[in-house]
C-alpha cells in the first residue's frame, strides 16, 4: 500500500532534529512519514545537562528528553545506532553503513558538531577523550575511578564543566588554556580572574597562556608537555578546545559547506529538498553552539516544512551560563567596549560581586555578571528589544530590584534562595516546585513553566525570577523566548504585525484577519481574539462592529465578575465630585438589591459588590435614571480622572482641579484602551491626588500645567516621566487626547503606558506628542473622532434591553 | 435515551453561550464557530467559574476566573492541567436544541 504522506528522513536524533519533529507534529501530525537515524544507540538527551551527569549531580535517565515510547506512539521509526553514510541526491534516499536504503522527499540534517581533536602527537593514546556525547561522559566516569590526575585542555565553558564534573568524582583536576583567563570567550579579564579564584578554591589547577605541543605516554597518556618544554603527568586527557560542525556527509553529497552547511533563512540548504538545523549549521556566516537559538531554527524548519510559510530565522542573540553549582555567571552580547561605547563598572570583591554592562547609543551591547546573576535575563531582554536605557542609567547596574519591582527586594542570587522561598505570589508557588517542575516535565521555556506550574502566569510580575531559576536549573542557554514574541500559539505573527497589517491591508473584520495572517486555528483563543478586536477596533471607529464574543467577560457584560461568579458595579462620579442626592440614589438603590458590600474604591468611586447577574440590567436601570452613566471599572479603558479640591478649597491650590478634571473625563471617558488608563490632577505641587502614578497625570502650578506620562501604581510601581508644561485648559486636553490616541495606536495590547514608554522610549512619545504641532494636533482629532462612536452609555443601552440573552438563562428545567 | 426540548439553535450566540438552570445547578450550553452545540455543568473543575462567561474558541472554552481550557466535547481541562466538568448530551434537530432526560424536566 503506497501511502500518499511526505518521507521525511531526519539525520541526527539529537536536540535540534527532535525539536523540529516535534514542532512539526505539533503542526500537521498526520502529513508526514517520519524516519529518524541516530549514531548514538540512545533514544534523544539533553546535551546541555551532561555536565551534571558527569558531576554526579543527574542520572543519565534524567535527561532523555524523548524516550523510546515517544517514537512509538508518534509512528517515527527510529534506528538508533545507525550511522548514515551516504544521500543519493539524485535517486533519494540516504544509505546507512549497513546496506539499509530509505528514500524520502524531504530530507533534514540535524548531525551536530564534533569535538575538535587537536593535531598534535599523543592524540590517539588510550585515556584521550572528547567531551560531547553521553558515551565519552560514561568513559570518563569508568576512567575516573581508576585514575588519579585529569588535564582538561581548553578552559572554555565546556571545558570547565568538564574539570569541575571530574574533581566533584575525586579527581586531581588541571585546566591547560591558551589565554590569559578562562572562557575568554564570554567574559573579560575581570570576570575571567574571578571565575578562576573561584574555582581554585574548589580544587582545580589553572596552566594559563600555555600551549599543548604533545601528549606523552606509549600505551596510554601519561602526561603533557607544554610549548615552553614543561611536562605535566596526566592519566587522563579530556579535549575540550571547541567544536566543529559535523558537515562531512552533507559534503560527501556535494551540498554547500563553508564551516558548517550552509542554510538560508527557511533552514534550506542550496538543496531545496533538504533542509538543515543545529550546531552543523551556517546562517548568515554564523555557526551556533547554544541551545536557544537551535530551537528557534528547529521552529522555522519545522513551520516550512509544514508549508505554513511566512517564517524566517534571522540569526539569534544569544546568554551563556556555566553551569557549575555554587558560581553564579551570566555573560551575552558583545562586552569588549570599543570606541564608541561606554562601560559600567561594579566590583565588589569582598561579595564575590562583578558586573559590566557596556553601552552604545544609549542602549546595551553586552553584559558579563559574576558572583549575582539575577538580573542577567533582564539585559538579555533589554539587549534584544535595543531598549533605550538613559533613563535607567543611574541604577542601571544595581538590577531590576532597585527599579521598584515590588516584594522582590533584597533577593540577589535565585541560586541561594531556599526551596521553600515562594517566587509567584499570585498563584503560591514555590522555587522548589518550579525546580522539580523543570526537571521532572523537561521543561525549556517561559511558556512551559508557566502552564504546569502556573508560576508568573498571572500578574507577571516574578517573570525575572522565573527565568532566573529556568537558567539555573537547565543551564543558560535555555530557549530564551525570541525577541519577536508571536501573539499567542494560533499565530507566529506578533503584535505590530498585526497593527500593521490592519492598516495595510484594510481588514475590518477578525475572520478577514485571521485569513489574511495565516491563522493556525479557525477562529483563534481566549489570548488572540480580543486583541484583534481591539486593533480593529482602534483602527475603524464607527466602521468595525465590536465583537462581544471576543471580549472578555468583564468587558462583554459591563461588569467585573468577582471570585464566586457575581459581579461589581462601579458607576462613574465625575472627577470624584458627587451630592447629597446622588449619595442618596446610590444608597437607596443599595439597599434594594441587598448589596452585601459598599465599598469606596482607590479611584474615588463608589462600588457595589455582590450584584448577579439577572439584577445588572434593572440595576443599571435605576442608577441612569438617577443620572449616572457605566464607571467603566471593568475595561481595558480610561477608568478615572482622580482630582483634588483644587483653588475652590485649598489654601494651596493653584489652579481649579476638580473642574478641570470633569471636563478631561467628560472627554475621555468611553475610550477603549490597550490596557486600563488612569488619570489623575493635583492642584498642586504637593499632589494629593497622585497624579505622578498615573498614566497621564496633572500637576496644577501657578504659571500653568505640568503633563506627566507613564506612571502606574500596582504590580510595579512606576513613576511618570515629565512631559511638558502647558498653559491653559484647553491645551491639557489637547495633549491628553494626543497622548492617548498614541498610546492606543501604537501600544500593545495588554501594555500599559509605564512599559510602553519604557520600551519605545520618551523620546518617541516628546517626538510625536510635543515637538510636532501638527502631529499633536492630527492625534487629538483623530482621538475625538473615535470618542464621537464610543460615549453612548452601554449600562443604558443595556437596561433598555440590549444583549438581553446576555443575562437571562435560556431555561429553567426541574 | 429520552430528550427534553430546552430552546432553539439561535437562541445561543455563535461563540458564545447560555445557561439552563436546573435543580442540581447551572448547566452551560455553547454553540461554537461551526455551530456544533456542546453542554456542561457552569462550574470549572479548578475553582468553580462560571464557564458560560468564558470565551468560546474552537471546540473549547477558556474559564473566566483563571484561563483554565476546557475541552468542550469530553469535559476535560486541556493538559497540563487536571480536572473535568460534568457533561450532558445534548441534540440538535431542525435547529431545535434538546438535553439529556437526566438533566431534569423542563419547566418552561
Amino acid at each position: 500500500m503506497k501511502s500518499n504522506k511526505v518521507r521525511l528522513v531526519v539525520i541526527g536524533n539529537g536536540m535540534a532534529g527532535m525539536r523540529t519533529v516535534e514542532e512539526l507534529l505539533k503542526m500537521s501530525a498526520d502529513e508526514f512519514d517520519i524516519t529518524v537515524f541516530g549514531a548514538e544507540p540512545q533514544p534523544n538527551y539533553n546535551r546541555i545537562l551532561l555536565s551534571p551527569v558527569l558531576s554526579g549531580e543527574m542520572s543519565f535517565q534524567d535527561t532523555i528528553l524523548n524516550d523510546w515510547s515517544w517514537y512509538e506512539q508518534n509512528r517515527i521509526t527510529l534506528h538508533a545506532g545507525k550511522t548514515v553514510t551516504r544521500i543519493d541526491r539524485v535517486g533519494r534516499a540516504v544509505e546507512t553503513a549497513d546496506g539499509m536504503t530509505v528514500p524520502y522527499d524531504r530530507l533534514l540534517i540535524a548531525t551536530g558538531s564534533n569535538p575538535v581533536m587537536l593535531p598534535i602527537p599523543g592524540i590517539d593514546l588510550p585515556g584521550v577523550l572528547g567531551y560531547r556525547s553521553i558515551d565519552d561522559v560514561e568513559n570518563m566516569l569508568g576512567m575516573a575511578s581508576a585514575r588519579k590526575r585529569a588535564v582538561v585542555i581548553g578552559g572554555g565553558l565546556l571545558g570547565l564543566e568538564a574539570a569541575n564534573g571530574l574533581s566533584l568524582r575525586g579527581m586531581d583536576v588541571s585546566v591547560v588554556h591558551l589565554c590569559d583567563w578562562p572562557m575568554e570567550r564570554q567574559l573579560d579579564k575581570a570576570g575571567g580572574d574571578l571565575l578562576k579564584e573561584a574555582l581554585e578554591k574548589r580544587g582545580l589547577k589553572f596552566y594559563l597562556s600555555r600551549q599543548t605541543e604533545a601528549l606523552l605516554g606509549e600505551t596510554a597518556v601519561t602526561g603533557l608537555r607544554f610549548k615552553d618544554g614543561e611536562e605535566i603527568p596526566a592519566d587522563m586527557v579530556v579535549m575540550s578546545a571547541g567544536i566543529r560542525p559535523n558537515i562531512a556527509l552533507a559534503k560527501s553529497a556535494g551540498i554547500h559547506c563553508e564551516r558548517g552547511i550552509v542554510v538560508s533563512d527557511t533552514m534550506q540548504t542550496y538543496d531545496p529538498k533538504i533542509y538543515s538545523v543545529g550546531e552543523c549549521v551556517q546562517h548568515r556566516g554564523q555557526t551556533y553552539g547554544l541551545v536557544a537559538p537551535l530551537f528557534e531554527q528547529a521552529k522555522v524548519a519545522a513551520n516550512h516544512l509544514a508549508r505554513y510559510g511566512g517564517m524566517r530565522y534571522e540569526g539569534s542573540s544569544v546568554s551563556t551560563k556555566l553551569k557549575v553549582t555554587g558560581i553564579d555567571l551570566f555573560s551575552a552580547g558583545d562586552f569588549n567596549p570599543g570606541e564608541a561605547d561606554e562601560e559600567l563598572l561594579l566590583q565588589d570583591s569582598a561579595r564575590g560581586v562583578y558586573k559590566k554592562l557596556v553601552l552604545r547609543d544609549n542602549k546595551l551591547r553586552g553584559a558579563v555578571m559574576y558572583g549575582d546573576t539575577v538580573d542577567g535575563p533582564w539585559y538579555f531582554q533589554m539587549m534584544r528589544d535595543g531598549t533605550d536605557v538613559s533613563e535607567l542609567r543611574e541604577h542601571l547596574l544595581f538590577g531590576q530590584v532597585h527599579m521598584g519591582d515590588s516584594g522582590l527586594g533584597g533577593v540577589s542570587s535565585v541560586a541561594n534562595m531556599p526551596d521553600t522561598a515562594e517566587i509567584c505570589g499570585c498563584n503560591g508557588v514555590c522555587k522548589g516546585a518550579i525546580v522539580n517542575a523543570i526537571v521532572d516535565k523537561k521543561l525549556f521555556t517561559l511558556e512551559e513553566v508557566r502552564a504546569h506550574t502556573k508560576a508568573s502566569a498571572s500578574c507577571g510580575s516574578c517573570t525575572g525570577l522565573v527565568e532566573a531559576i529556568l537558567a539555573n536549573t537547565v543551564g543558560g542557554d535555555y530557549s530564551a523566548k525570541p525577541s519577536k514574541k508571536p501573539i499567542c500559539g494560533c499565530t507566529e505573527h506578533a503584535h505590530p504585525d498585526v497593527q500593521q497589517a490592519i492598516r495595510e491591508l484594510g481588514v475590518k473584520t477578525i475572520r478577514d484577519l485571521m485569513q489574511a495572517l495565516n491563522w493556525k486555528t479557525p477562529d483563534g483563543c481566549h489570548v488572540c481574539r480580543p486583541v484583534l478586536n481591539y486593533y480593529l477596533l482602534a483602527a475603524w471607529p464607527g466602521e468595525y462592529e465590536d465583537d462581544s464574543h471576543s471580549r472578555f467577560v468583564n468587558e462583554r457584560v459591563h461588569a467585573n465578575i468577582q471570585k464566586d461568579g457575581t459581579y461589581s458595579v462601579i458607576p462613574r462620579i465625575w472627577g470624584g465630585v458627587t451630592s447629597p442626592s446622588e449619595l442618596r440614589a446610590i444608597a437607596e438603590i443599595a439597599e434594594r438589591y441587598e448589596v452585601p458590600t459598599v465599598h469606596i474604591t482607590g479611584g474615588q468611586r463608589i462600588g457595589l459588590y455582590g450584584i448577579t447577574k439577572e439584577n445588572l440590567p434593572r440595576m443599571w436601570g435605576e442608577l441612569v435614571e438617577a443620572g449616572f452613566v457605566s464607571g467603566h471599572a471593568y475595561g481595558k479603558a480610561l477608568r478615572t480622572v482622580k482630582t483634588c479640591v483644587g483653588s475652590d478649597w485649598c489654601r494651596f491650590g493653584t489652579q481649579d482641579s476638580t473642574g478641570l478634571g470633569i471636563k478631561v473625563e467628560k472627554m475621555t471617558w468611553g475610550s477603549w484602551t490597550p490596557h486600563k488608563f488612569k488619570i489623575a490632577v493635583s492642584g498642586c505641587p504637593r499632589n494629593c491626588a497622585e497624579a505622578t502614578i498615573k498614566d497621564f497625570g496633572v500637576v496644577c502650578v501657578d504659571s500653568g500645567y505640568e503633563i506627566h506620562v507613564g506612571g502606574n501604581g500596582g504590580v510595579k510601581v512606576r513613576v511618570t516621566d515629565f512631559l511638558c508644561k502647558v498653559e491653559t485648559e484647553a491645551d491639557v486636553l489637547e495633549y491628553c487626547g494626543a497622548f492617548m490616541q498614541l498610546y492606543r495606536e501604537q501600544a500593545n495590547y495588554m501594555e500599559r503606558t509605564a512599559p510602553w514608554i519604557e520600551r519605545v522610549g520618551l523620546a518617541h512619545i516628546k517626538q510625536h506628542v510635543v515637538e510636532s504641532k501638527a502631529e499633536r494636533a492630527e492625534l487629538y482629532a483623530r482621538f475625538l473622532k473615535s470618542q464621537h462612536y464610543s460615549q453612548d452609555d452601554p449600562w443604558k443601552e443595556r437596561a433598555a434591553g440590549k444583549d438581553a440573552q446576555e443575562y437571562t438563562p435560556l431555561a429553567t428545567i426541574e | 435515551m429520552n430528550w427534553i426540548q430546552i430552546g432553539k439553535l439561535e437562541d445561543i450566540p455563535r461563540q458564545g453561550s447560555r445557561v439552563i438552570n436546573t435543580a442540581s445547578g447551572e448547566i452551560a450550553l455553547f454553540r461554537s464557530v461551526d455551530d456544533q452545540v456542546f453542554a456542561l455543568g457552569n462550574r470549572c473543575p479548578h475553582k468553580g467559574g462560571p464557564l458560560a462567561q468564558g470565551i468560546v474558541h474552537g471546540n473549547r472554552v477558556t474559564c473566566p476566573l483563571h484561563s483554565w481550557v476546557i475541552d468542550l466535547e469530553s469535559g476535560s481541562a486541556v493538559a497540563p492541567d487536571v480536572g473535568c466538568a460534568r457533561r450532558y448530551e445534548v441534540r440538535v434537530a431542525h435547529d431545535v436544541l434538546f438535553i439529556e432526560a437526566e438533566a431534569g424536566v423542563c419547566r418552561a
